[in-house]
C-alpha cells in the first residue's frame, strides 16, 4: 500500500481495531501503561521516554514517529526488557493481559522472538559477522522449537524463501557479508517472523535502505502481517512510511505522546501543533510552489536532561500561551472523538486559535 | 588454505632476505673482529693483512653475500668465542626456549582470555576490580623482579621455613639431573619460568580480551541474539565470544614474537641454556656469527607468528577468507 487513499486504508483496517481501545470490546495483545525509562547518566537524569500508553490489537500496524531522541526505540527496547542494566523502567506492558515489565529474564526469554520478535535497523550490525546467515535465522527456531535439524532447516530456507530471497538453499550457507543491504532486512525480518509472532516490532527497518528496496521491504511486512495476523509496530521517523502501511499511528516528542489516532486522522485531522508542523514540513509534490521554502519548525528538539516544564513542545510550538497552561501544565493525553488523542491543551480549539506570537 | 600457507611462506622469503642483509649491516658496523690486533706491533699492516684474509676490505654487499650463500648452504660458520658450529648452538639452544614459549603462550592464552571474558561479563564486580588491580601490578611489574619475586616466595622460603628436603618449584634448569620427558618433574621446572616469562602477556592480553569483550557485548548482533530470545551464556559464548577474539589475535601475535625478549631475562634467572642465554653470551662475548644466526632465528619468529595470526582471522571471521 503505497498511496495515502482512505478508502484503501478502510478496507485494510479491522472494523474493531480503532474501537478496541476505546471500548475494550476485544483485549489487546499488547498494552502499554504509562511506561517511563529513565537513565541516569553523569550529566543528570535522561527522561528517555515520559509516561506513555498506547494499545496494539491482532492484524494492526501501529506507527511510531518521531524525530531521532523521542523515545521511539526505547520505548521498543523497554517492552523486551532488552535496554542496558542502568535504565529505570516503570509502568506496565501487558502481553495478552499479563504485565511483563520487570518479570525475570527467563520468563521474558521465552516471549522474545517467540511471540514478540523485533526486526533491528541497519541488518548489517545486526547479523552478527561470524555466523551464516540460516545459522542465525535457525536459532530463532530451535531457542524455542525442538525441531529435527533437516525440519528445522526446510522451515528456514521456506522462511527466505518467504520474505523473498532468491535461493534460499544457497544463500542459507552465506555469511551476512555476502548478502545486499536489502537482503540482510529480509533475512532480518525472516528471523524475526520465525516462530509466528503475535507481536512484530519493526524499529527502523527501512532507514539504511533505498527507496526501491524501501518498498519491498514494507511490502514484505505486510505479507507476513496477511499470513500471521501479527500486530506490527512500526517504528520510523518517516512519515511517508506511516502513511503507506500504518493504521494507526502515535507521534511522540520528547518522549510523551504528543498525538494518537488512525492514520486518517493524524494526516488530515491533526490535533497537535508538532504534528502539524511535521505535516506542514513535508515536501508537497501536489501543490508546489516555485521558490517555495520548505515549512521548518522553530528551535532545536530539546534536551532529555532538561525537559521544557508543562508541554515539552511550548518553546517550540506557535499556539503555547507563553503566560500560562502551556508552561506550567503538562497537558494530558485527551481522547478527542473515539480514539483520536491528543495531549495538547488546546486540541480542540486548535482550528479557531490564532498563534498568538506567529 | 594450503596453497595460501605456501604463497605466504614464498612471500616471506624476501623479507628474511632483507631483514638478513639489514642485521648484517648493523652488526657489522657496530663490531670489528680485528679489533684485538690494534695493540699488536705495526699494528696498521696486520690489521690491513687480516681484513684482507677476511674480506673486510670488500663492499658491504659482497660481504654480506658471501655470508649469505654460505648460510643457504647450511653453513652459519664458527663461533668467534668457543669455535663451536653455529647452527648446532642454535639448534641446541632452541629447544628449550621453544618449550618455554609453547606453553607460555598457551597458558597465557588460556588464562588472559578467561580472565577477560569473566571481567567483561561481570563489569563492575568484585572480581572486575580484584582483576583490574593485579593485572595493573602484573603490566607494572619487570620481568626480572617477578621472577626474582617468585623464586624467593616459592622456592626458597618455603623450604626454610618449613624445613623442607627439597622445594615444591624448582628454579634451575628444566630437569633434574637424570631426568627428561614430560613428567612431574619437568612441571615443577617449567611452572616458575614460563609464569616469569608470562605475567606482563597475560596483564595485557586480559586486558584486551575485556575490551573487546565489552564491545562486542554492546554490538548490536548480541542485542539480535537477545531479542530472538537465546539464553545469556549461549549469547556470551555462541555469538560474543568468536567476535571478541579477532582483535585479540593481532596483539597476541605481535606480542608473542617480543617474549624472545623476555626469554632473555627469564633463562638468565633460571639457569636455562636457551636462545635467551645464547644471546646474552654472544653479546657479550662479541660474538657475530652467533648473533647474526640469532637475528635470523627472531625474524624467522616474528614471520611465523603473523602468518599463525593471517590463519586464525580466517578461521574466526568468514569476512576474511583465505583462497
Amino acid at each position: 500500500m503505497t498511496d495515502v487513499d482512505p478508502t484503501d486504508l478502510d478496507t485494510f483496517l479491522l472494523p474493531d481495531a480503532p474501537a478496541a481501545m476505546v471500548a475494550g470490546e476485544t483485549a489487546p495483545l499488547l498494552s502499554v501503561r504509562n511506561l517511563t525509562v529513565q537513565f541516569d547518566t553523569d550529566d543528570g537524569i535522561v527522561h528517555a521516554v515520559d509516561d506513555v500508553s498506547f494499545d496494539m490489537v491482532a492484524n494492526e500496524t501501529l506507527g511510531i514517529v518521531g524525530e531521532s531522541g523521542s523515545g521511539k526505540s526505547v520505548t521498543s527496547l523497554a517492552i523486551l526488557g532488552l535496554l542496558p542494566k542502568g535504565a529505570h523502567v516503570t509502568g506496565e506492558v501487558r502481553f495478552r493481559g499479563e504485565n511483563i515489565l520487570g518479570i525475570n529474564d527467563n520468563a521474558l526469554r521465552e516471549l522474545r522472538g517467540d511471540r514478540i520478535a523485533m526486526i533491528f535497523q541497519d541488518a548489517l550490525a545486526a547479523l552478527n559477522p561470524v555466523l551464516t546467515v540460516g545459522h542465525q535465522v535457525a536459532e530463532a527456531i530451535s531457542v524455542h522449537h525442538d525441531l529435527s535439524r533437516a525440519d528445522r532447516e526446510a522451515r528456514v530456507i521456506e522462511l527466505l524463501d518467504l520474505v523473498g530471497i532468491s535461493q534460499p538453499d544457497q544463500r542459507y550457507k552465506q555469511y551476512p557479508h555476502e548478502f545486499s543491504g536489502g537482503m540482510r532486512q529480509r533475512a532480518m525480518i525472516a528471523m524475526s517472523i520465525a516462530n509466528d509472532p503475535d507481536v512484530l516490532i519493526a524499529d527502523e527497518p527501512t532507514t539504511a535502505l533505498d527507496v526501491t528496496i524501501q518498498a519491498q521491504v514494507l511490502e514484505v511486512l505486510e505479507r507476513i502481517q496477511d499470513r500471521t495476523n501479527s500486530a506490527i509496530m512500526l517504528i520510523t521517523h518517516d512519515l511517508g512510511v506511516v502513511a503507506g502501511v500504518a493504521d494507526r499511528v502515535v507521534v511522540m516528542y520528547a518522549g510523551r505522546h504528543a498525538e494518537m489516532g488512525t492514520v486518517d486522522e493524524i494526516f488530515y485531522e491533526p490535533k497537535h501543533p508538532y504534528t502539524r508542523g511535521l505535516l506542514a514540513s513535508l515536501p508537497r509534490v501536489d501543490r508546489r510552489v516555485v521558490n517555495e521554502r520548505l515549512h521548518r519548525i522553530e528551535g532545536q528538539p530539546p534536551s532529555s536532561i532538561f525537559v521544557p516544564s508543562g508541554c515539552a513542545f511550548h518553546p517550540r510550538c506557535p499556539y503555547a500561551d507563553l503566560q500560562g497552561l502551556c508552561v506550567t501544565e503538562i497537558p494530558p493525553l485527551v481522547d478527542l472523538e473515539g480514539g483520536h488523542f491528543s495531549a495538547c491543551h488546546f486540541a480542540k480549539t486548535l482550528d479557531e486559535r490564532i498563534p498568538p506570537h506567529a | 588454505m594450503l596453497t595460501y600457507i605456501v604463497r605466504r611462506i614464498f612471500y616471506s622469503v624476501p623479507v628474511l632476505v632483507i631483514a638478513s642483509f639489514l642485521v648484517f649491516w648493523g652488526i657489522r658496523t657496530t663490531y670489528d673482529p680485528t679489533a684485538k690486533l690494534r695493540t699488536s706491533r705495526d699494528a696498521a699492516r696486520v690489521i690491513a693483512q687480516r681484513r684482507h684474509e677476511l674480506g673486510l676490505d670488500k663492499s658491504i654487499v659482497s660481504q654480506w653475500w658471501t655470508w649469505f650463500t654460505s648460510f643457504l648452504h647450511g653453513n652459519l660458520g664458527v663461533s668467534d668465542r668457543t669455535n663451536g658450529d653455529v647452527w648446532k648452538m642454535i639448534t641446541h639452544a632452541l629447544w628449550p626456549s621453544l618449550q618455554l614459549m609453547f606453553f607460555g603462550i598457551g597458558f597465557a592464552l588460556v588464562l588472559a582470555i578467561a580472565v577477560g571474558v569473566y571481567s567483561a561479563v561481570k563489569q563492575y564486580s568484585v572480581g572486575d576490580y580484584l582483576f583490574t588491580g593485579v593485572s595493573y601490578i602484573g603490566i607494572a611489574m619487570p620481568t626480572f623482579l617477578f621472577g626474582l619475586l617468585a623464586i624467593a616466595l616459592v622456592v626458597t622460603l618455603p623450604v626454610t621455613w618449613f624445613h623442607l628436603n627439597q622445594p615444591i618449584l624448582y628454579s634451575v634448569g628444566l630437569h633434574s639431573t637424570g631426568q627428561s620427558g614430560f613428567n612431574l618433574d619437568y612441571l615443577r621446572h617449567l611452572a616458575l619460568p614460563v609464569l616469569t616469562l608470562t605475567v606482563q602477556s597475560v596483564a595485557v592480553w586480559s586486558r584486551f580480551q575485556r575490551a573487546s569483550m565489552l564491545d562486542v557485548l554492546n554490538a548490536d548482533y548480541v542485542r539480535t541474539a537477545r531479542a530472538k530470545g537465546v539464553p545469556k551464556r549461549k549469547v556470551i559464548f555462541g555469538h560474543a565470544f568468536r567476535n571478541a577474539l579477532i582483535p585479540l589475535v593481532t596483539v597476541v601475535a605481535l606480542d608473542s614474537a617480543f617474549l624472545v625478549g623476555g626469554l632473555v631475562i627469564t633463562e638468565q634467572i633460571f639457569s636455562i641454556g636457551g636462545m635467551g642465554r645464547l644471546f646474552l653470551e654472544a653479546l657479550s662475548g662479541g660474538d657475530a656469527p652467533v648473533l647474526l644466526a640469532w637475528f635470523l632465528v627472531v625474524a624467522v619468529f616474528v614471520i611465523v607468528f603473523n602468518l599463525i595470526a593471517d590463519l586464525m582471522y580466517s578461521v574466526l571471521d568468514p569476512r576474511i577468507r583465505v583462497s
